[in-house]
């Protein structure tokens, strides 16, 4: 049995240490917001936090999270209302949605570290998060305006 | 140009109605679905590309852990429509043509599946998947399409087209003749290909990543002899899917075999690597066009030939060197189709198919004989714009391209493109300027929807379509706003469930007449049974006829200046709801009219002098795509198929190697799509002049108009910026130095 922190909720599960944390997040607890796009860390849709640094759960085993924090998607705030998420929705960035959780969670990584982000510091932070709808530029411009947003304190 | 202008054109409050759902992670892909008792299965894949299995020994992988059973061909249930059609019995039944699943020990494609491992966890059934042994008897395949693209042994020829004289471009004043190649493209939508199929009472539930989930119901009551009231699709979120989801592939077959031989719900999820192998990809293809002109720029021929790839086992084809048939006014048109089998899986529709292929040849030589010609290539396109469409004759419903030629020109800065070649230089960099026209089918497809008109004032619409990323759900949801007088949050758009009325399969960029139309009628038929309502209940209303009275933002009006809302009508009559389902016809005015949308791309680059290093740095994309439903969302799809034109042109290439015919760069590091960096500001400008005639909606379809085009715009840039022209896709920096 394997005892999990994730979202500020406590969770024990019954799986083997080394499976990947994207598996167990998906199949044994339903937090299905982060996505199975490679499984090879090619991808990012697959983005959690990790004591608040970003990890690609698919490669990240589940004993490697014992004991510390886990955020996921559907842990970064309480109804969707994250800066980013606002940003995200008033810039309609997504399309079909797959990768966004993982999109997402890497530019909350971003925000937090940089409170004023450049393009190249964008496209450098989220250099790992492939869109195939090819939201990008939308991306770009949301997470300026979610920065924009929290230095007004919005 | 200042990223952040973008602000202007995308601020807007016409929010997407799933966007919520989507940034919260609660939007349910169909892998998510949780059926009881739900097993998770994947494939062993063949690694050979032609033979036979001689042996496969599941021995080992039977006893892993968590091993609930392995199906393959010898102890697979018999698939009622793998069988050859009675021919005499079902004069109008078809072979199933497709991979038959676990069928035989045949292989034709390596990546073939030929074992489902089915366990309790997916974990382990990957784990047992690896510990299948199989041995082949091997024949030699032949993969390479350059070396047999010539070789008419092989070749499968299309019927030729020939407009007045084949070979008038020879003899034209101005002429050329070249080649463009394009490798193999993979679709690679983020949401790996899914089904979860359940077997229980005689019924079959699947959870199925599809653009067309009554297209699913219907093949797998066909395919496995099921009464197709008793099959059920259900497709609620699609991760993209650009084509690859058109039809249903082995791993939709293979889940229905499982649990119906399992009696259990059986998930089956492919990865990245199977991506490659099984849902289709847009084919190789090999073109030649030649061109001719008279001095001042008037067309006099083309021949365009084209060259793609197929599988063994089925014939795949797309409108490739057709476009040039009606593009342009052209006197004398010759074209020309062949396909080619390969020991590879079947290609598929892929965003833009057709055109997005015939383009980029037609639109590279059109602006290499600009040069030859010394016109403007905007200018060479005017001079030879059909009015009419050049073989029917017929006029356009509609055709705004010579206004996104004005508009385009207009944001990118055209008047600042050097004349000559590698003449202009920023920062060091040489600078580069290309335009290029895209062009797709329009029309409309047959649709039906159910609306419920509740007295609380909401509005329910249902269509069983589905939605891979466009919108449609926002679209159908102003639609029905508009119609109704209602406001947006009142109004709900429900997809992706075979139970409800039919909706076509999403593709074409038809979804928006498609369904808007059955809407548009459905919302007509909900007024008009208010209209009668209050006929029959309301005194002011009595011996009124229904065309004598008006719906005005929810409210019922007769000519006498009595009206009622139809909140209050439905309160006050005791009714809950109105609830109407209807159909809306396929485009009837077919022998009237020529149908098309249009887009016009304009590229700015820079490419590095000594490294060949390109990048982009503006690009406009103008697009005839009749009134524009939704702007947000039109604008995001625009710029979605500009990104995949950037893949197309720069850096997308699946790679075999022929000694074994199978895919050496099947995943993300190996095979480049775009990404953040790759990505530079873009602008999108619409005519937005609505077209009455194909529908009631006045759409015409944007999804292919976005990326048709966009790879030669690119190509044309960097030839404007080096003197060099590459004519095999994608301009990789070697190419350039």
């Amino acid at each position: 049995m394997i005892t999990l922190n994730i979202n500020k909720k406590t969770y024990d599960v019954d799986v083997d240490p080394e499976t990947p944390l994207l598996w167990v997040l998906r199949d044994n607890l339903n937090l299905v917001g982060a996505k199975y796009g490679c499984g090879l860390a090619q991808c990012g849709a697959c983005v959690v936090h990790l004591n608040g640094e970003a990890v690609r759960s698919c490669v990240t085993k589940v004993s490697r999270a014992v004991g510390q924090k886990v955020v996921t998607i559907e842990g970064l705030s309480e109804k969707g209302d994250h800066p980013l998420q606002k940003a995200w929705i008033e810039l309609d960035v997504v399309q079909c949605g797959y990768c966004q959780a993982g999109q997402i969670m890497s530019a909350a990584v971003l925000l937090r570290e940089n409170k004023n982000p450049t393009d190249a510091d964008i496209d450098d932070a989220m250099a790992g998060n492939i869109c195939r709808c090819g939201t990008y530029l939308r991306i770009r411009h949301a997470i300026k305006l979610a920065a924009e947003n929290q230095r007004k304190g919005k | 140009m200042d990223k952040n202008n973008l602000s202007e054109t995308f601020f807007a409050d016409d929010d997407r109605v799933d966007g919520l759902a989507k940034v919260t992670g609660k939007a349910k892909f169909t892998a998510e679905f949780k059926p009881a008792g739900l097993t998770h299965a994947v494939f062993v894949c063949s690694t050979i590309a032609k033979g036979a299995i001689k042996h496969m020994n599941i021995y080992e992988a039977k006893n892993a852990p968590g091993v609930i059973d392995i199906i393959y061909y010898l102890n697979c249930p018999a698939v009622p429509g793998y069988k050859p059609v009675d021919r005499i019995a079902n004069p109008n039944a078809r072979d199933f043509t497709g991979l038959k699943v676990f069928h035989n020990n045949m292989v034709v494609s390596n990546g073939q599946p030929i074992a489902l491992v089915i366990a309790d966890t997916y974990e382990r059934a990957v784990h047992a998947a690896s510990l299948v042994k199989v041995e082949y008897i091997k024949e030699k395949s032949e993969t390479d399409f350059d070396k047999n693209k010539f070789n008419d042994k092989l070749l499968k020829p299309r019927p030729e087209y020939v407009r007045n004289q084949k070979d008038a471009w020879k003899n034209a004043e101005v002429f050329l003749e070249e080649e463009y190649t394009m490798p193999v493209e993979t679709h690679n939508p983020m949401e790996m290909h899914a089904t979860i199929a359940v077997w229980e009472g005689g019924k079959l539930t699947v959870y199925d990543k599809s653009q067309g989930p009554k297209n699913v119901q219907g093949e797998l009551g066909r395919i496995f002899a099921i009464d197709e009231k008793n099959v059920q699709v259900i497709t609620e979120f699609v991760g993209g899917a650009f084509g690859s989801s058109l039809r249903s592939w082995p791993h939709v077959h293979a889940a229905v075999i499982a649990t119906k031989k399992l009696n259990r719900p059986v998930k089956v999820t492919l990865n990245r690597e199977q991506m490659f192998t099984m849902v289709g990809y847009r084919p190789q293809c090999w073109q030649k066009i030649g061109i001719g002109a008279s001095k001042d720029g008037k067309l006099t021929g083309i021949a365009h030939h084209a060259v793609s790839n197929t599988s063994s086992y089925e014939d795949f084809t797309e409108g490739i060197s057709s476009v040039s048939q009606y593009l342009y006014d052209c006197p004398n048109v010759f074209t020309t189709y062949k396909i080619l089998p390969l020991d590879i899986n079947t290609p598929t529709w892929m965003r833009g198919p057709g055109p997005g292929t015939g383009c980029f040849a037609l639109e590279s030589a059109l602006d290499e004989l600009s040069y030859k010609l010394n016109i403007d290539p905007i200018e060479l396109r005017l001079i030879n714009n059909a009015e009419v469409h050049p073989q029917s004759k017929l006029p356009w419903t509609t055709k705004f391209l010579k206004e996104c030629y004005a508009l385009g020109k207009e944001k990118i800065g055209w008047h600042k493109r050097p004349t000559t070649p590698g003449s202009l230089k920023e920062d060091g960099m040489l600078v580069g300027y290309g335009m290029a026209v895209g062009v797709f089918g329009a029309g409309r497809n047959p649709a039906t929807a159910k609306g419920i008109l509740k007295n609380d004032g909401t509005l329910l619409l249902q269509s069983a379509v589905s939605d891979m990323g466009p919108g449609t759900s926002t679209a159908m949801v102003k639609i029905g706003s508009e119609q109704m007088g209602l406001e947006e949050k009142k109004v709900r758009f429900e997809l992706g469930d075979t139970d409800f009325p039919t909706g076509p399969t999403q593709g074409g960029s038809g979804s928006a007449t498609a369904v808007g139309s059955a809407v548009i009628a459905v919302c007509d038929a909900i007024k008009l049974s208010l209209k009668e309502i209050a006929i029959e209940s309301i005194a002011g209303f009595k011996n009124v006829k229904p065309e004598n009275i008006k719906y005005e933002a929810g409210k019922l009006i007769a000519a006498n200046n009595v009206s009622i809302h139809f909140m209050d009508l439905l309160k006050e009559t005791g009714k809950p709801e109105v609830q109407v389902s209807k159909s809306s016809s396929s485009f009837a005015q077919r022998d009237k009219y020529a149908t098309n949308s249009f887009s016009v791309h304009f590229v700015k680059l820079h490419v590095h002098p000594v490294t060949g290093v390109i990048k982009l740095k503006h690009m406009v994309s103008a697009a005839d795509a009749g009134k524009i439903i939704s702007e947000k969302t039109a604008r995001s799809q625009m710029v979605g198929g500009a990104v995949g034109g950037i893949g197309m042109a720069m850096t997308e290439e699946s790679l075999i190697d022929h000694r074994y015919g199978r895919y050496i760069n099947s995943n993300f590091v190996d095979y480049h799509v775009p990404v953040h960096a790759d990505v530079p500001p873009m602008d999108i400008v619409f005519p937005n002049q609505p077209d009455y005639i194909i529908s009631p909606t006045g759409a015409k379809g944007i999804g292919e108009i976005a990326l048709v085009g966009v790879a030669p715009a690119i190509l044309n840039a960097v030839y404007n910026a080096t003197g060099k022209r590459v004519r095999d896709l994608p301009v990789t920096p070697d190419k350039l130095i």
